[in-house]
């Protein structure tokens, strides 16, 4: 069991996450654009590869490293058997983020955030509760444009974090921020898609393992 | 395991505000088992058959084992099914690893979002079905929906089907979706989903039915009506063919009512109808006083005549008032009053 644990520590990329996305497969999806310079937040300028006629470009040689070291994080906690809880206040993609959260097994919140979920845990559910172990956020900013708050809140609890973040969000309290695009639907459903297949991976290859280990 | 600097205090378990506690499924299973047992023994105890021992033989068994003066029922020895004794409720909601079951468990409204989630779906797969007819070239199908006959679940028969509490705003939300999906032209193929959330609102009879003519035995037609005003209630027998003959509670008109003004309100609905001296009227009347007696006749004549009248002849009475119920009553008098209106004469000082 312990064997089983530390294994996948000792690689860099032990579920191969490298594999599952191209530089071009971003650009194609639309991941580089960002809103316009005066959405600009200031904590986002080393992220920010250029402006063209008043809109942000995001690097995206960044945004690979960053989301690789994402992809990585969440297979080991998937791997591990953690729960993992998509979060994303937007409308348009509440739909699709249930579906993959269901897909993969996991856990979504894409509805009005209760004050306390995290932090009065015991009050809202019942003694005994069993909070995420990663929260990650298709879109960091609610439906008033501002943080939302369980980025607080899961630093309050010591939950890291994972978030996609654009040009107009604070990526100061999230673990793992990627900067990218979160309005367009065709970047959406690629993150989607790619924190299914990561999540999908790593519980194969738990699985695998672990038959492997009883068959010995 | 995270630490988190709290002091003891804080750790310690608000045992009230848990809210109930919830059973697990093996718990419940396990106070079914034990109270099929229990039925058995008690079956035996009582001499008789195991298998046809029914609820109402345990009732009556422990009613005669633990006989009990209590006042309140429910406080007495009772033996019942446990799914009754133990309300249907949440039972937890995680698995021993501690993963939800849900996947909308942290949401905290679970059941409603999901079916927020499921409802938005059929949407999607309508308008997918919609776009498909469209690209075909064929015509949406629009049957309408008998949208008089049925109406949407209440708001608490909703929380009673979702086992969990609801806002008005939700149900609100709920109801507007559902909405959407019944106003698209290709609705139909989920008709299904939709109607578990419809009811049936039987039509309210407009009319009312009038009686048929009974005929007796020389071939005399008659019918019956009833009326009540005030405290009196009577019944009336209206025969065809008579001289304009009344008679009430075994005695004539003219003796029961020698007040003009009784005989003219039970004159009322013949001389309207213009049928004077065409019908006999047999009547028992018993209640009230001079007065209501005399208009509970009248109303118990108007029903039986509808039957010798058309349509539109009964129109007219129920239009001239003949056939309405008076709704006046004696009010009650009130506590600080000397009647139900009048007050205690005032005092300055």
């Amino acid at each position: 069991d312990d064997k089983l644990l530390t294994e996948p520590l000792s690689h860099p990329d032990f579920f191969s996450v490298k594999e599952l996305f191209t530089l071009k497969d971003l650009f194609d999806a639309r991941v580089h654009l960002g809103h316009k310079k005066g959405c600009r937040h200031r904590f986002m300028e080393p992220y920010i590869f250029g402006c063209r006629l008043d809109q942000d470009i995001i690097d995206l040689d960044q945004t690979v490293q960053h989301l690789q070291l994402a992809l990585n994080f969440t297979a080991h906690v998937a791997y591990r058997g953690g729960i993992v809880l998509f979060v994303s206040r937007r409308r348009q993609f509440c739909h699709l983020v249930e579906s993959t959260a269901r897909a993969c097994g996991e856990y979504a919140h894409t509805r009005y955030w209760q004050a306390g979920l995290l932090t009065n845990s015991h009050m809202l559910f019942g003694p005994g509760v069993r909070l995420p172990d990663l929260l990650v956020f298709l879109s960091t900013l609610n439906n008033a444009f501002e943080p939302h708050v369980a980025i607080r809140d899961a630093a309050k609890m010591n939950i890291p974090t994972v978030g996609v973040v654009d040009t107009n969000c604070n990526p100061c309290l999230i673990t793992y921020p990627v900067p990218g695009n979160d309005d367009s639907p065709a970047a959406v459903e690629l993150y989607c898609r790619l924190f299914r297949m990561t999540i999908v991976r790593a519980k194969d290859k738990r699985r695998q393992s672990e038959a492997v280990e009883e068959l010995r | 395991l995270r630490l988190i600097c709290t002091t003891t205090a804080v750790q310690k378990k608000n045992v009230g505000a848990s809210g109930p506690e919830k059973y697990t499924e093996a718990f419940i299973k396990k106070q079914i088992e034990e109270f099929n047992l229990g039925k058995r023994h008690l079956a035996n105890m009582m001499g008789e058959d195991p298998e046809t021992f029914t609820q109402e033989d345990i009732d009556r068994a422990i009613a005669y084992l633990f006989p009990s003066g209590l006042f309140d029922k429910q406080a007495r020895p009772m033996m019942k099914h446990p799914t009754e004794i133990f309300p249907e409720q949440r039972k937890i909601q995680w698995g021993e690893d501690g993963r939800p079951f849900h996947f909308l468990f942290y949401t905290g409204k679970q059941s409603y979002y999901s079916l927020m989630h499921e409802t938005y779906e059929k949407l999607l797969n309508v308008q997918k079905h919609q776009d498909q007819m469209i690209a075909q070239d064929l015509p949406p199908q629009k049957e309408k929906r008998n949208l008089a006959g049925s109406r949407w679940l209440t708001k608490i028969e909703l929380e009673e089907m979702l086992l969990e509490k609801l806002s008005d705003d939700d149900y609100s939300r709920f109801i507007k979706l559902l909405e959407k999906l019944v106003a698209l032209p290709c609705a139909d193929t989920e008709e299904d989903y939709i109607r578990k959330f419809s009811k049936e609102v039987p039509m309210q009879l407009q009319k009312v039915v009038v009686e048929p003519l009974q005929y007796d035995e020389q071939g005399v037609a008659f019918s019956t009506g009833e009326g009540k005003r005030k405290t009196a209630r009577a019944t009336a027998v209206v025969y065809d063919n008579g001289t304009g003959k009344i008679t009430v509670n075994g005695t004539d008109i003219l003796h029961y009512f020698p007040v003009l003004q009784d005989r003219e309100q039970l004159m009322f609905p013949f001389q309207f109808l213009g049928r004077i001296g065409k019908h006999d009227m047999v009547c028992t009347v018993s209640g009230g006083g001079r007065s209501a007696q005399a208009g509970a006749i009248r109303l118990a004549s108007a029903k039986a005549l509808r039957s010798f009248v058309t349509e539109k002849e009964v129109e007219f009475m129920r239009q001239a008032g003949l056939l309405t119920v008076d709704p006046r009553v004696k009010e009650r008098k009130k506590p600080g009053q000397e009647g139900s209106r009048r007050k205690f004469t005032w005092k300055k000082r």
